[in-house]
C-alpha cells in the first residue's frame, strides 16, 4: 500500500473503464463512437502500466515509457482512422457500420 | 482519510461516470465531450502517482489532440443536432452481459492475486532522467523504440493525408 491507496483499487478502476469501452464497442453502430470506445480501452491499459510501474517497480521507468509509446500509437491510429472515416463518408454519406458493408472499390 | 486518497476516489468516480456517459449518450458531440472529461481525470491519476511528464503528455495529446480531432470529424460528418436512435434491446443486453462477465472475472482474479509492493527506492522522474532514458542506447535506454515511433508517426501522417485527399 503506497500513498494510502491499495494497488487493487487502481486496477479495479482501470478494469471497469476497459469493460465500459468493450460495452461501447459492442453496442455502438457508428464509426466515430466506436473509435471513442477504443480510446477508452487504450487509456485504461495505460493506467494499468503506470500503476504497475509505480507500485511494483518504482526504481525503473518501463511502464512509464510503455504508456508514453501507447499514447503516441493511439494518436497515429486516431489520425488514420479519421481519414478513413471521412473517406467512407464521402462515398456512402453515412458512417453507420450497417450501411458500409461492401469492400468493392 | 488523507487528501490524496480523497482525490483518488474523486478522479476514479469522475472517470467511471463520464466513461459510462460517453458510451451511452445519444448525442455524439456530447459523447465526445464526456470522453474528454474522462481523459482529463485520467491525467489527474497520473499526477497523483507523481508522473508529471506523463500527465502533461496525456493532457496535451489525448485531451488536446485526439479529442479535438474526433470533434472535428464529428462536425464534418454529422449535424450537431443529430441524435442516435436507441439500439435494439437484444444488442444492449448482450453487450452488457459480455462486459459484466468480463469485468467480474477480471476483478475477482485481481482481488485474488497477492501483489507485493516493492521496497526499492523510487527513481526521480524529472525531465532530465526521462530525457536521458528516452535517448539512451545502453541499459534502460529507449532510443530504438523512440526512432521507430517517429517513423510510425510520419507514415501515419502521410497515410492519413493520402487517404483523405480528394480524388480528381
Amino acid at each position: 500500500m503506497i500513498y494510502g491507496i491499495p494497488i487493487t483499487h487502481f486496477l479495479i478502476v482501470s478494469t471497469l473503464m476497459f469493460f465500459i469501452g468493450i460495452y461501447g464497442f459492442l453496442t455502438r453502430r457508428n464509426l466515430i463512437t466506436m473509435l471513442m470506445s477504443i480510446e477508452l480501452i487504450l487509456n485504461s491499459v495505460n493506467i494499468n502500466f503506470v500503476v504497475f510501474n509505480r507500485y511494483l517497480y518504482p526504481d525503473q521507468l518501463q511502464g512509464h515509457f510503455f504508456a508514453l509509446f501507447i499514447i503516441a500509437i493511439a494518436a497515429a491510429e486516431a489520425s488514420v482512422a479519421i481519414a478513413l472515416i471521412i473517406n467512407i463518408y464521402r462515398r456512402y454519406t453515412s458512417i453507420e457500420v450497417d450501411n458500409v458493408n461492401e469492400l468493392k472499390h | 482519510m488523507g487528501a490524496n486518497v480523497f482525490m483518488f476516489y474523486l478522479f476514479s468516480a469522475t472517470i467511471l461516470f463520464f466513461a459510462l456517459l460517453a458510451v451511452t449518450s445519444r448525442r455524439i458531440l456530447r459523447a465526445a465531450v464526456f470522453l474528454l472529461f474522462a481523459l482529463v481525470a485520467t491525467s489527474g491519476l497520473y499526477f497523483l502517482l507523481q508522473y508529471q511528464f506523463l500527465a502533461g503528455v496525456q493532457l496535451a495529446l489525448y485531451a488536446g489532440g485526439i479529442v479535438v480531432l474526433i470533434i472535428f470529424s464529428i462536425l464534418l460528418t454529422h449535424h450537431i443536432s443529430h441524435k442516435f436512435e436507441r439500439p435494439p434491446v437484444m444488442k444492449l443486453f448482450s453487450g452488457l452481459l459480455v462486459a459484466a462477465i468480463g469485468a467480474a472475472v477480471t476483478v475477482f482474479s485481481i482481488a485474488d492475486y497477492p501483489f507485493k509492493a516493492s521496497a526499492a527506492l523510487p527513481i526521480d522522474t524529472d525531465m532530465r532522467v526521462i530525457g536521458l532514458q528516452l535517448m539512451g542506447t545502453g541499459k534502460n535506454g529507449y532510443a530504438l523504440p523512440f526512432e521507430v515511433i517517429s517513423i510510425l508517426l510520419l507514415a501515419a501522417m502521410i497515410g492519413a493525408i493520402v487517404i483523405a485527399k480528394k480524388k480528381n
